[in-house]
C-alpha cells in the first residue's frame, strides 16, 4: 500500500481522472483476486487450474498418439491452449469486475457516484487478471518446455513478433473485454454467461486448440473475424519458428501484414469499446440496473 | 398434530413426515426453475456444447477413432452435474448465509438434512433438463452412435453415481460453509484439475493404475468409465475396471457420503451456534 500510495500521490496522477481511475482499479483489482490467502495458496490456485486444463489436452494426445510429442501439430495445440489462458482471463475478467462491484460487494452505486472516469476504471479492472494471466501462460509453457520438450528455444525464438503482436493482441482483447463488461451492465439475467459464452466462442473458432481448416466451411469465416486467431498464429511463429508453418490456416500472410491486421482490430475495438460503454452506461441508468442486486 | 390459525385448521408435520415434506419443499424452487425460467436452458447448454465442440474438433485434428467423440459427449453431458454440485450443492450453504436465507433455514422447524436433500433433488432435476439437451445437441452435431448392450446396469451406474456425486455435494456443503469467502476460490479451484484426474475427457485408465484408484473417490471417475463401457460397446480394454465393481464402488460412496453429510452437518451446525459463525457475512 505505501508504494500505491507514492505513486497515488504524484500531481499529474493525482489530477488527470483516467489515470488515476486506472491506477486505484489496477491496485484494486490485484487485491480482490490475491488478498483472500496466503500467497503460496494463491500461487497454487493462479497455476493449477491452468495447468490442468492444458494437461487435459496433453493426456487426450497422448491416448490417441501413444505419446508422438514430437509432432508438429502437439506444440500448435499446446501454445494455443497455453496463450489462450490470457484470452479468457481478459475477455472475462472486465465483465466479472460489473458483477462483483453490483452484486457481491454492492459498491456500484458508490463508484458511479464518485469522480472517477468509469471507463479507465473498467480498464484497471482488467489489470489484475492479464497479470495473473500472463504468469500462468509463462508457467505454463516453462512447464511444457521442461517436461514435454516443446521446440522452443530463447536464442530463435523472435522476440519482436512476440513483443508487438502480444501488445496489440492484449489491446484487442481488452477492447473486447470492456464490451463485454459494458454489456454486463445492461443486462439482469444471465450476466455472467456473457463473458464465457463469448471467451468459449473464441476458444472455438480461432483455431486456439486446432487448426481452422478443421471446422465446417461455413464457420470458418468467423474465425478470420477475430482478433485472437491472428494473435494466435503470430505468437505462435514467433515462439516457434519454422515449425509454426506447418498448417496452411494462414500460412498466406507475413508477418507484417499479421500485424497490421491486428493493428486494424486494436483502431476499431478500442475507441468502440468506448462508444459502446457510453451507451451501456446511459441505458443502464436509464433502466434504473447500475446498482441491481439480483441475486440471480 | 393439528393447530388452528387465522380460523384455518392447519396440520403440522413432525418426524418423517416433517422431513419429507421440508426436502420437496426446497426442491421446488429449483424444479420449477428448470422449466418456469427457459432461457436458462439456452446459457446452460450453449457452454458446454461449445467446450465439448472444442475437445471434438481436438481428437479430430489427431485423428481419434469414432468413439472418442462420444466419449467427450458425455464427459461434457457429465460436467453439467459436477458444476451443478460445486456451485449449487457445495458453495450453496455459503450463498445462503450471504444472502441471509441460512439462519431462516436453521430457525425454521424443518431438519436441515432435509434441506440439503432437497436442494440435491431439486438440483439432479435441474440438470438433468440441462444435460439431456446437452447430450442430444452434441449427439446430433457430432453424428455420435451408441450401442447400448445392458440398459439395466446403464441405469443403475447413473442412478448410483448421482447418489454418490450429489452425496459428496452434501458433504462439501458443510465443509465450504465453513471456509468462507475461500468457497468460491474453492469451487473455482475444483473444475479443471477434477476433468483431469476423473477423467471427463478421455479413459481414466490413460492416467495410471494409481491416479485412477485415487480419483475414484470422486464419483464421477468410475461412473463415467462405467457409462462409457455401456455406451459405447467397442474396445472393452478401455474400461478401467469391470462395471459390476464400478457400480458396487458407486453404491458404497453414495453411503458414505451420506452418512458422513448427516455428521459433518450436524457438527458444522453446533460449531456455527457457539462461535456465531452462522450469521456472520464477510465478503
Amino acid at each position: 500500500m505505501a508504494l500505491a500510495q507514492r505513486v497515488f500521490d504524484v500531481p499529474r496522477l493525482r489530477h488527470h481522472d483516467g489515470l488515476r481511475s486506472f491506477l486505484v482499479a489496477s491496485w484494486l483489482g490485484w487485491q480482490i483476486e490475491s488478498n483472500w490467502a496466503d500467497p503460496f495458496l494463491f500461487a497454487v490456485y493462479a497455476i493449477t487450474r491452468p495447468l490442468a486444463n492444458v494437461l487435459i489436452l496433453v493426456v487426450m494426445y497422448a491416448v490417441i498418439t501413444d505419446g508422438a510429442f514430437a509432432q508438429p501439430i502437439f506444440p500448435y495445440i499446446y501454445l494455443g491452449n497455453a496463450l489462450y489462458i490470457l484470452v479468457g482471463q481478459v475477455i472475462t475478467g472486465v465483465s466479472w469486475a460489473i458483477i462483483d462491484d453490483r452484486e457481491h460487494y454492492r459498491v456500484a452505486k458508490y463508484l458511479y457516484t464518485a469522480p472517477i472516469d468509469g471507463y479507465a476504471y473498467l480498464f484497471g479492472r482488467g489489470v489484475a487478471r492479464v497479470l495473473i494471466g500472463t504468469i500462468s501462460v509463462l508457467i505454463v509453457i516453462a512447464f511444457g518446455i521442461l517436461l514435454f520438450r516443446l521446440p522452443i528455444h530463447l536464442r530463435t525464438v523472435d522476440w519482436s513478433l512476440l513483443l508487438f503482436s502480444t501488445a496489440l493482441g492484449v489491446a484487442a482483447l481488452a477492447g473486447l473485454g470492456v464490451i463485454m463488461g459494458a454489456l454486463t451492465m445492461t443486462m439482469a439475467r444471465h450476466f455472467w454467461s456473457v463473458g464465457e459464452a463469448v471467451a468459449g466462442a473464441l476458444y472455438l473458432f480461432s483455431g486456439a486448440i486446432f487448426p481452422l481448416d478443421l471446422l465446417p466451411s461455413w464457420l470458418q469465416p468467423l474465425g478470420f473475424a477475430l482478433p485472437v486467431t491472428y494473435w494466435l498464429e503470430a505468437a505462435r511463429r514467433a515462439l516457434l519458428g519454422p515449425q509454426a508453418h506447418g498448417f496452411q490456416t494462414l500460412a498466406g500472410l507475413s508477418n507484417v501484414e499479421l500485424l497490421a491486421i491486428l493493428a486494424a482490430f486494436v483502431a476499431v475495438l478500442l475507441p468502440g469499446s468506448r462508444l459502446v460503454y457510453r451507451w451501456a452506461l446511459h441505458t443502464a441508468k436509464e433502466k434504473g440496473l447500475i446498482d441491481i442486486e439480483t441475486g440471480y | 398434530m393439528d393447530t388452528e390459525m387465522d380460523g384455518e385448521r392447519v396440520v403440522k408435520r413432525q418426524g418423517l413426515s416433517l422431513f419429507w415434506a421440508t426436502m420437496w419443499a426446497r426442491a421446488y424452487p429449483r424444479m420449477v426453475g428448470a422449466f418456469r425460467e427457459r432461457s436458462w436452458l439456452f446459457f446452460e447448454t450453449l457452454l458446454p456444447v461449445l467446450a465439448v465442440s472444442g475437445y471434438v474438433f481436438i481428437y479430430r485434428a489427431i485423428q481419434a477413432p469414432p468413439a472418442y467423440t462420444g466419449f467427450a459427449v458425455l464427459g461434457g453431458v457429465m460436467t453439467a452435474f459436477w458444476l451443478n454440485v460445486l456451485w449449487s450443492m457445495a458453495s450453496q450453504l455459503y450463498w445462503d448465509k450471504d444472502q441471509g436465507n441460512l439462519e431462516i433455514y436453521v430457525m425454521a422447524p424443518g431438519p436441515l438434512m432435509a434441506v440439503l436433500l432437497g436442494m440435491a433433488v431439486g438440483g439432479m432435476v435441474m440438470t438433468g433438463t440441462r444435460a439431456v439437451a446437452i447430450l442430444l445437441v452434441c449427439s446430433l452435431l457430432f453424428d455420435v452412435s451408441y450401442q447400448i448392450a445392458q440398459p439395466l446396469w446403464l441405469v443403475a451406474a447413473f442412478v448410483l453415481t448421482m447418489a454418490a456425486l450429489y452425496g459428496m455435494g452434501m458433504l462439501f456443503a458443510s465443509i465450504f460453509l465453513v471456509s468462507g469467502r475461500e468457497a468460491w476460490h474453492l469451487s473455482n479451484l475444483l473444475q479443471e484439475p477434477i476433468y483431469l484426474v476423473s477423467g471427463f475427457y478421455f479413459p481414466v485408465k490413460a492416467l495410471g493404475f494409481w491416479v485412477a484408484t485415487l480419483a475414484s473417490i470422486i464419483p464421477l471417475t468410475l461412473g463415467l468409465d462405467a457409462m462409457r463401457q455401456l455406451m459405447f460397446a467397442g474396445d472393452p480394454t478401455l474400461g478401467f475396471l469391470p462395471v459390476p465393481v464400478e457400480v458396487t464402488v458407486q453404491l458404497v460412496l453414495a453411503v458414505v457420503f451420506i452418512t458422513a453429510a448427516y455428521f459433518a452437518l450436524a457438527k458444522l451446525e453446533a460449531i456455527g451456534r457457539q462461535q456465531g459463525r452462522l450469521i456472520e457475512r464477510r465478503r
